[in-house]
Parts: C-alpha cells; sequence; structure tokens
C-alpha cells in the first residue's frame, strides 16, 4: 500500500487549470524528487499534500484514507521563510514541542539537541534576522523534523544557497533521512539535486493543465555522497536520460511565458 | 560622535529659542502680556511645584489620561483581534465602525459630562473615544499583515487558536500596536486635557482655562510645559518597553541617539 496517493488530482486557480489529473504514489519510507519548469504547479501539489490546498478534483489519500483538512503527519519546509522572526532560533525549534503541551523547560533542551544535529549549537539565541539565509534554512529544517513528521514535504529548500552550502545540507539532509526513513516529496527545479537525493525522480510537464510525464527511478547506491555520486558514468546516464525529457518541457514553458 | 552632535545642536536651537523669545518680550518686540516670557513661566513653574498647588491636578489629569489609555487601549486592541480573525463580523460591523470613527469627538464632551458627570469619569470616556480607535485599527492592520506562510507553518507544526493569538498574530502585530501606543498617549492627554478644559473642577486642562479666564498668559504658557514634559515622560517609558519587547527586530537606521 502506498503511503502518499494523489488521484486524479486538478488545481485550478480561477479559470487557470494549474494542474490536471495528477497521480502519483509515494511507497512509505521513499524518497521522490519532483522536478518541472518553474510556474508547473510543483508548490502547488505540496500545499495539496499538506492539506493547505482543497483540489478542485480528486483526492489526496493518506495510508489508505482521503486526506481531510491538515495533513496530521506531513512536516513542510516552505519554499520561503517560515520560522517565526520574534524567536529566537531554540524558541523556533522548541516550539512544535510546545504545541503539544511540552513545557518550555523540556522543548528547548530538546530543540539544543536538534540544533547541534543541524550544526547550529553554537547559535541558540539568535534571531532569525541574524543569521544567514542557510542558517534559517537550517532551524527550519530543525523546527519540521522534532515534531517527527512520518511524511517530509520539502519546496525549493535550498535553492537560495550558494554551491558548498548546498552541498553541504543536502548530505546533511540524507543522513538525517537515513536515520528513519521518513517518506520524502521533494520538490526543486534542479535536476541534479534530484537525481542525487532521490530514489525516484517524476517530472512534470510545462503548466498550464500540468502533470506527470516521466517517472524515473535511480538505483544509485546509499549511503551517498551528493558531491562524488554527481562524477558517477550512472548519474551522467540518468541526468541525460531525465533530461532529455524534461529539456523540452523546459523550452516550451519558456516560450508560453 | 554624531550622537552627541545632534545633541548639542538640538539643545542649541532650544536655548537659543528660549533666549530670543525672552529678549524679545525684555525689549518690547513681542507683548509679553500675549507671548509672557521664559522666565516667568518658569517662575511660575518652580511656585506650582514649589507650593505644591499644582499636584491635586497633575494627580487628576494622570489619571485620567492613565485610564484612557489603559481602557481604550484594551478594547481597542481586543476587538482589532476580534475583528481581525472573523472577516463576517467585520464586514457587519465595518460601517458602524467607520461612521463612530467619524465624529469628531469634541462634540462629545458636552455629552459625556451630561452622562457621567464633572468628575473625572467623563474625561476618561472622552480619551477612551480618542484612544480605542488608534488601537482597534493598528491591530486589525497588524493582525491582517501577518504572512501567510508563516502562519501556515504554524498550522502545520500543530498550533492550535490559542497558540496562533500568542505565538504568531500578537508578536507579528506588536510593532502596529506600539507605534499606536505613542500615538495613544497624545490622544489620551487630548480627552483629558479637552474634558477638563471644557467643564471640570481640576485637573491641567482646568488649570489652563481659569489662567485663559483671567489672560494670565503665564499660567496657559506653563500649564502646556507641564503637560508636554508629561507626555514626553511617558513616551520615554513606552518606547522603553518597546525596545524590550521588539528586541527581534532588525535594528532600525537612525534611532534615538
Ligand atoms: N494562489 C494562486 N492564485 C492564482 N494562481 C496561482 C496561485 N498559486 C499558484 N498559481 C499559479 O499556478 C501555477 C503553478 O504555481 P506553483 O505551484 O507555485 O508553481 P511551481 O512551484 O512549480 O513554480 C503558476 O502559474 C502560478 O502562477
Ligand atoms: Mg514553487
Amino acid at each position: 500500500m502506498s503511503f502518499l496517493e494523489f488521484r486524479g488530482v486538478s488545481v485550478a486557480f480561477g479559470r487557470y487549470v494549474a494542474v490536471e489529473g495528477v497521480g502519483l504514489r509515494l511507497a512509505p519510507g521513499e524518497f521522490v524528487s519532483l522536478v518541472g519548469p518553474t510556474g508547473c504547479g510543483k508548490s502547488t501539489l505540496l500545499n495539496v499534500a499538506a492539506g493547505l490546498l482543497t483540489p478542485s478534483e480528486g483526492e489526496v489519500w493518506l495510508e489508505g484514507r482521503p486526506l481531510k483538512g491538515l495533513n496530521p503527519v506531513a512536516g513542510y519546509l516552505f519554499q520561503q521563510d517560515a520560522i517565526l522572526p520574534w524567536k529566537t532560533a531554540l524558541d523556533n525549534v522548541a516550539l512544535p514541542l510546545v504545541f503539544r503541551g511540552q513545557p518550555w523547560r523540556e522543548a528547548r533542551e530538546k530543540a539544543l539537541v536538534w540544533l547541534e544535529k543541524v550544526g547550529l549549537g553554537r547559535f541558540p539565541h539568535h534571531y532569525p534576522h541574524q543569521l544567514s539565509g542557510g542558517m534559517r534554512k537550517r532551524v527550519g529544517l530543525a523546527q519540521v523534523l522534532i515534531a517527527n513528521p512520518r511524511l517530509l514535504l520539502m519546496d525549493e529548500p535550498f535553492a537560495a544557497l550558494d554551491v558548498q552550502t548546498r552541498q553541504l545540507m543536502e548530505n546533511e539532509l540524507l543522513r538525517l533521512w537515513q536515520e528513519d526513513r521518513k517518506t520524502v516529496l521533494f520538490v526543486t527545479h534542479d535536476l541534479e539535486e534530484a537525481i542525487a537525493l532521490a530514489d525516484r525522480v517524476v517530472v512534470m510537464s510545462a503548466g498550464p493543465r500540468s502533470r506527470p510525464i516521466g517517472d524515473f527511478p535511480i538505483p544509485l547506491p546509499r549511503p551517498r555522497d551528493v558531491a562524488e555520486i554527481r562524477l558517477t558514468p550512472e548519474f551522467l546516464r540518468l541526468h541525460r536520460e531525465i533530461w532529455d525529457l524534461l529539456r523540452g518541457e523546459v523550452m516550451r514553458a519558456h516560450a508560453g511565458a | 560622535m554624531r550622537g552627541l552632535r545632534v545633541r548639542l545642536w538640538q539643545l542649541g536651537l532650544l536655548l537659543g529659542f528660549l533666549a530670543w523669545w525672552e529678549w524679545a518680550s525684555r525689549t518690547g518686540r513681542i507683548d509679553p502680556f500675549f507671548f509672557s516670557k521664559p522666565s516667568d513661566i518658569a517662575l511660575r513653574i518652580a511656585r506650582w511645584f514649589g507650593t505644591g498647588e499644582i499636584y491635586p491636578h497633575l494627580y487628576i489629569t494622570t489619571l485620567e489620561m492613565l485610564l484612557a489609555f489603559f481602557f481604550g487601549t484594551l478594547l481597542g486592541v481586543a476587538l482589532g483581534l476580534w475583528l481581525a480573525l472573523a472577516p463576517s463580523v467585520a464586514a457587519v460591523l465595518d460601517p458602524y465602525i467607520k461612521a463612530l470613527n467619524a465624529i469628531p469627538r469634541v462634540v462629545l464632551a458636552p455629552i459625556f459630562t451630561l452622562w457621567f458627570g464633572l468628575g473625572v469619569l467623563s474625561k476618561v470616556a472622552l480619551g477612551v473615544t480618542l484612544v480605542f480607535f488608534v488601537a482597534f485599527f493598528n491591530t486589525y492592520q497588524g493582525v491582517k499583515e501577518v504572512s501567510p506562510v508563516v502562519l501556515q507553518n504554524a498550522r502545520l507544526l500543530g498550533a492550535r487558536r490559542s497558540h496562533l493569538l500568542r505565538h504568531v498574530y500578537l508578536p507579528s502585530a506588536a510593532s502596529w500596536i506600539f507605534s499606536s501606543l505613542r500615538t495613544s498617549i497624545g490622544f489620551a492627554v487630548i480627552g483629558a486635557v479637552v474634558g477638563e478644559y471644557l467643564g471640570s473642577a481640576a485637573g491641567l486642562g482646568y488649570v489652563i482655562a481659569q489662567a485663559e479666564g483671567v489672560f494670565d498668559t503665564t499660567g496657559v504658557f506653563a500649564g502646556m510645559v507641564v503637560l508636554m514634559a508629561f507626555v514626553l515622560a511617558l513616551d520615554a517609558l513606552v518606547g522603553r518597553v518597546e525596545r524590550r519587547l521588539l528586541a527581534w527586530r532588525p535594528r532600525a537606521e537612525g534611532g534615538e541617539g
């Protein structure tokens, strides 16, 4: 049985149909990357999976049941900064536990452990505006992971980072994922990142009426190092194969825009 | 130091103005009967405090304005939160709020005197009608401006309504509420003094009205100076609290000293 399943999901904004008839299944513990040209509806699909957006047609199924309202097992790392600017890094990470009724003291102790896991153990009392973009993303990651969600939705989380920080974060993500194998739906417009991280890469067509048009298993061995794996012949072969399909969509999106 | 230079200029400007006023008044370039002079005003203030005759009036005005400030803010913030979070209620009440706010408050003073008598209550009522709308509109605006992504993130992390209020809406609206507090102090003073001025038996507004009644411009100016010092002191107090509570914000350019 699949853990998360899109069944004939369509989303329209007014008269603009962003995605149409999307079918997609994620097995438990699977890491799936979703790639596609900008504006094809990747964020829209994540919002649907999180329960923030109700599809105009179709449903999302979660562990064999249709999803109603907010997704209770999902952690969502948004494309934009979503941590609270008025709370310190530590309090931001502690917050999900406080929402679940734990006292602040206890929550902060656990939060500090998570800050250390994402390499921010030395900055617990910094406010978001005092941290760099990459550090804020890590706070966001720790904040999402501390609640131990079984489904992780990530929307171009590393897009704004420089190459070095980015590879660091990608490896960190893989290491954390290796620990308990959550189901991950990872959105990116960077094909290399998609392949390096995932078990499967799904390609979306250009919008409007976008839907998945390609589904590629990534049989690269784990554990992986994202920088090294990019140099292997198998990676290059996969990259060429998927890019052949993706390129056409990117061109179409470009022409349409 | 730039801060020091600015301070020196500020002080110089004040002293220059006072010296010019004193000189012009003494040499008959302006009529002392209409404009008094700084030395007389200073002497008058010193006498007021020396004999203690000003204290009862100061006490009454302070009481009135603090009460107006407190209740006006409380009501404004509460209603602002409520309407911002219940758009349907806001839609219904909107024209009434606009209509009430369109009433020039001064015309209410005689009615409040009729309803609540010549004492403290009628002045507090007048102050509340002024302070309330400032606090209300700012709170409403502040809540409306909460970043939707931050809000969705908090909800997905498990925040319930009370959590959202405490950790998202209020802190986000805080900078609006604080800027409204500083305006509110001025309005609370206006409510108290105008009320006293139009009909009362005590308070700084009463003192000023009495002085005016006998063409004692020195008394009028002295009353104004005491009021001014008072508002500045309160404003500084609010500023301090604000800096503490809004420590999370990036430091604005310039600022105080
Ligand atoms: N709230 C909205 N209202 C109207 N149009 C929207 C809204 N959200 C997204 N869209 C449109 O839907 C399409 C898909 O958007 P999105 O999911 O953000 O794309 P992606 O994340 O793949 O770049 C875009 O054309 C975008 O303009
Ligand atoms: Mg997007």
